[in-house]
């Protein structure tokens, strides 16, 4: 039987504000354990939540960026359960009436084409501490700096059919909510996390299937591999003619696993009410318009826009516009040198695979978009050979200077001069007999491979500066015997 | 001693001593230590007291005096309900679970009478986490009503109740979350102020039901009540429950008469439900009233026995989310030699908290499990909606509602603790004002076979200023607020 996966996913994202959502304690990463924990956030007695006004504005810059309907009046209420890194006993969330409402969100694939998603909700909530099991032994500390963070949980309808498109569009968020400024969308460091619903059904049925919940993967490679794993894993159940239990599980990446955490038959009942402490979040059409104004360009524009104004492939500008610094990046070369599509393959390939090589991000690249500009200008206007520009990007990558300078001090000037380069294939023909016999006595397809060998003398002859197109044109004339 | 009878003492009388510089805060801290110190043993009204602390701030409340500053209650002693956190002083909620719990911070109300110069002398004994109408459920055993000591104060702020009528602090602080404030304060023959909810802030309150608690005076009358509240109340930031809301003068508010005011007296409240003698002081203290211009309207508060199932239904729900904090991990008690975790909740839990919050815990929890929210909390907060709206409509025919505070005088103690139900009638006429959120006052209206009974008027939302008004009106024609407890001047 074929079998269709079906996926839903729930991001929990860190919403990157400067204190907690309900308190003045900072809102940062890596502080030593339980130094970052004010008395708000570890539920002392007769402590009260305040609601960080910048945390409501960054969850209706998210629902604008993805055209959901914004709640205009929305709670919070209490998730009760107990565990040790939730202080109070309960977490503060909203189930009945969340921030953002139905949505829909325009997901690039690698091919550069579009794919809708239907967003189903997305919440503001408080994130829990940390249990820390690894510091002590036999015992589990607690480290409550995480309790308070604010969150934006970003749940979607079962609109996912394989792991690339989860993959698509877990990056197309993360691009997103940069661009937003709302979150670093760090998956590593917690900041971005992704549950993944799933389940299997006969191709062509109707009905979902019992599903699975896998928990907190936390890189975009283990999205993917956790899909294919647990789909196996169905698979060979229902192949087995067993049943799915729905549960929650655990991707393990060192053994490429998924196991069972707990099962949710035997699940807390989290006996939601509405949160006493806090008032209703009101907001009208005033507010909701201002922030909107203030949203910048956000990727799906941009790549549009990328489109049209330069010109280029959907894959291009899909690639281009999926960090913001990478968009920047792209426009400032072009501003300085005109040349869009040489840009775009430079960046995508030379500078992404010396990027990747040194494992730097763009940020950090020893070459700016000036530097670019200053190479690709050159090409263009054929100074260089594409492959003198491999050259100048290397000095440009050693920071030898700028793309003149570098051609300058190595040399790398292309020889353009008919005279010149006349001369040096009269050696190269007066040198070599036997090939120029070989050459002449071929057929008209035979010597367009033999002339390879004649080119490749005369470029190492000039030390690879010699235009290539004039070299072509100039030998297949002296060959003939002109 | 210049002539200050600390028995009967009023928050204004001592000001005045004071400011005459008859008295230093010092001698009259002192002055009430010593009181305390001699009287609470038979009380068991205070659970903490803060010597060293108390003689600190009066001698501060004295230099201020000096350099002429000091705020509207400087040098003046007082009693904070042991609900209400205090920074360096232990707080214990009168329960096992924070027997040892000192907080690192004020509550707003603690901070805000600091800052008005009033000078702490100790915590007072309550029901364990303010559940309960009697003050028997404190982990440190009941406190004692100074007019009869076999009788119990009635609850949860029996001790600031309590003390107060016995003369160990001319002020006390109080909770009300469905007549803690009134109530006792009827039971004990003083006033007792519970403002409308918003008014003061709750922050550094230990919380019982959230939407329902709120913070007022306990005093000896109503032109104190309306110092305190004054320096109690306010806009707080750390409160976002806390209203945004013009505060008047309440002192100068007590000035005038009440003239044209018209009066609403519900069917309900005086129904056979109400023991006969003391509907007939309440008749007594109506005349009062009407003596001083006010016209009387029969109103209608149809669902007040609904409120009872109502506040019994989301009080315990959001006591039940609210004390789930206390799990043995970071404060409050922790068992010994825990095997597991939920072994480390159980026994904590099972071993910090008595019978009465465990009752409301699980009765709270079920309220809000999968299948019984629609029957249950749902349905209380429809009906939470349809009591206030018979408010709203009552007050449509009258500016303030009057009927008894509790059904009847201070019982013996035990003689309710073992039936719940008969323990929760209690606050049948209370209750309703706080699911309501309307400012409510308690005032002494006179004795039945020697034990107080108090006149409860109602108000409308933010309105304190004309309960205040009225109470400070019926206090000028009436001495029920003199009498002090034969228990004080014993001693």
């Amino acid at each position: 039987m074929t079998w269709e996966m079906v996926m839903g996913l729930e991001v929990h994202l860190q919403l990157a504000t400067r204190s907690k959502i309900f308190s003045g304690a900072a809102n940062r990463f890596g502080a030593e354990p339980n130094v970052q924990a004010c008395a708000v956030d570890l539920g002392m007695p007769g402590m009260l939540p305040v609601l960080n006004e910048q945390a409501v504005r960054f969850a209706v810059m998210f629902g604008l960026g993805i055209d959901a309907r914004i709640g205009k009046r929305s709670i919070f209420d209490r998730k009760n359960y107990f565990y040790p890194d939730l202080p109070k006993g309960y977490q503060v969330s909203q189930f009945f009436e969340p921030i953002v409402c139905e949505g829909t969100f325009e997901v690039p694939m690698p091919d550069g084409d579009l794919f809708s998603i239907r967003i189903t909700r997305a919440h503001l909530e408080e994130d829990a501490g940390k249990s820390v099991h690894d510091r002590f032994p036999n015992q589990t500390g607690v480290d409550l700096n995480r309790a308070g963070t604010p969150l934006l949980e970003i749940v979607t309808e079962p609109d996912f059919r394989t792991a690339e498109q989860a993959v698509a569009y877990l990056k197309a968020l993360h691009s997103l909510v940069t661009y937003l400024g709302i979150s670093d969308g760090n998956m590593a460091e917690g900041s971005m996390r992704c549950d993944i619903n799933l389940s299997l059904r006969p191709a062509g049925s109707e009905a979902y299937g019992t599903r699975t919940e896998i928990k907190n993967v936390n890189s975009f490679r283990f999205v993917e591999k956790a899909i294919a794993v647990e789909a196996k894993r169905q698979q060979e159940l229902l192949e087995d003619g067993l049943s799915i239990v729905q549960e929650t599980r655990l991707y393990d990446a060192e053994r490429n696993e998924t196991r069972s955490m707990r099962s949710k038959e035997v699940a807390n009942d989290y006996r939601y009410f509405p949160e006493p402490d806090l008032l209703p979040i009101v907001l009208d059409d005033a507010y909701i318009a201002a922030v909107s104004a203030d949203l910048p360009e956000l990727p799906g524009a941009k790549r549009q826009r990328f489109i049209e104004q330069y010109q280029l492939s959907n894959y291009d500008a899909a690639q281009l516009v999926s960090s913001l610094a990478m968009a920047d990046y792209f426009e400032a070369t072009v501003t300085a040198c005109g040349e869009a599509k040489a840009t775009a393959n430079w960046m995508l390939g030379d500078l992404a695979a010396a990027l990747n090589r040194e494992n730097l991000s763009l940020e950090d690249a020893p070459i700016g978009p000036l530097d670019l500009a200053g190479l690709v200008a050159r090409v263009a206007d054929g100074t260089l050979s594409s492959k003198l520009g491999k050259q100048v990007f290397e000095g440009l990558w050693l920071r030898e200077g700028s793309a003149d300078e570098i051609i300058a001090q190595r040399g790398l000037k292309q020889v353009s001069d008919a005279g010149a380069l006349e001369s040096l294939i009269a050696t190269v023909i007066s040198n070599n007999p036997d090939q120029v016999a070989q050459y002449r006595a071929a057929d008209e397809v035979k010597q367009k491979k033999l002339i390879g060998f004649f080119v490749g003398q005369i470029m190492k002859a000039s030390k690879g500066q010699a235009n290539p197109k004039l070299v072509n044109e100039l030998l297949a004339r002296a060959l003939a015997g002109d | 001693m210049p002539d200050i009878n600390l028995a009967t003492a009023t928050a204004a009388e001592v000001l005045g001593a004071l400011n005459n510089r008859d008295i230093s805060s010092v001698e009259l801290t002192q002055a009430y230590l010593s009181r305390v110190d001699a009287l609470n043993g038979h009380l068991n009204a205070v659970i903490t007291v803060d010597h060293e602390g108390a003689l600190t701030a009066a001698k501060d409340a004295d230099d201020a005096r000096h350099r002429g500053e000091g705020g509207i209650l400087n040098g003046v002693p007082l009693l904070h309900k042991d609900i209400f956190c205090t920074s360096g002083l232990r707080t214990t909620c009168a329960s096992r679970m924070l027997e040892n719990f000192t907080p690192p911070y004020d509550a707003t109300v603690v901070s805000k009478l600091k800052a008005a110069g009033a000078v702490t002398l100790g915590k007072t004994n309550m029901d364990e986490f303010a559940m309960g109408s009697s003050n028997e459920t404190s982990y440190f055993g009941p406190a004692h009503n100074p007019w009869d000591l076999s009788c119990v104060p009635g609850g949860s702020s029996g001790g600031s109740a309590a003390a107060v009528a016995a003369g160990l602090a001319p002020l006390s602080t109080g909770t009300d979350t469905g007549g803690s404030i009134r109530q006792p304060a009827s039971l004990c023959g003083i006033t007792g102020l519970k403002p409308t909810y918003g008014r003061v802030s709750r922050f550094g309150i230990i919380a019982f039901a959230s939407s329902l608690d709120q913070a007022g005076p306990m005093t000896r009358t109503v032109e104190d009540a309306a110092l305190m509240l004054n320096a109690m109340c306010g806009l707080d930031p750390h409160d976002s429950t806390s209203a945004d809301m013009p505060v008047p003068n309440f002192h100068d508010a007590l000035r005038g008469d009440l003239k044209g005011l018209r009066i609403g007296l519900p069917k309900q409240y005086f129904s056979e439900l109400l023991d006969v003698r003391v509907a007939n002081r309440i008749q007594d203290a109506l005349k009062e009233l009407e003596a001083e211009g006010a016209t009387l309207v029969d109103v209608d508060l149809p669902h007040t026995q609904e409120g009872i199932a109502t506040y019994y239904v989301i009080a315990p729900a959001e006591a039940s989310a609210n004390l789930a904090r206390y799990d043995g991990v970071r404060f409050g008690h922790r068992c010994d030699d825990p095997t597991d975790l939920m072994d480390l909740y159980a026994r904590s839990r099972s071993e910090g908290f008595g019978s009465e919050v465990q009752r409301r815990i699980l009765v709270g929890t079920y309220a809000l499990s999968a299948g019984f929210y629609d029957a249950y909390f749902k349905k209380a907060q429809q009906v939470r909606r349809i009591i206030s709206n018979d408010f709203k409509q009552a007050f449509d025919q009258c500016d303030l509602i009057a009927g008894p505070s509790a059904p009847g005088v201070a019982f013996s103690v035990g003689a309710k603790s073992h039936d719940p139900i008969a323990m929760y009638m209690e606050d049948v006429y209370t209750l309703s004002v706080n699911l309501a959120g309307l400012p409510g006052l308690s005032l002494p209206a006179g004795l039945i076979n020697g034990l107080p009974i108090g006149l409860q008027l109602i108000g409308r939302a933010f309105d304190e200023a004309t309960l205040l008004k009225a109470g400070h009106r019926f206090q000028l024609r009436t001495d029920h607020h003199r009498l002090a407890p034969p228990f004080g001047e014993i001693s």
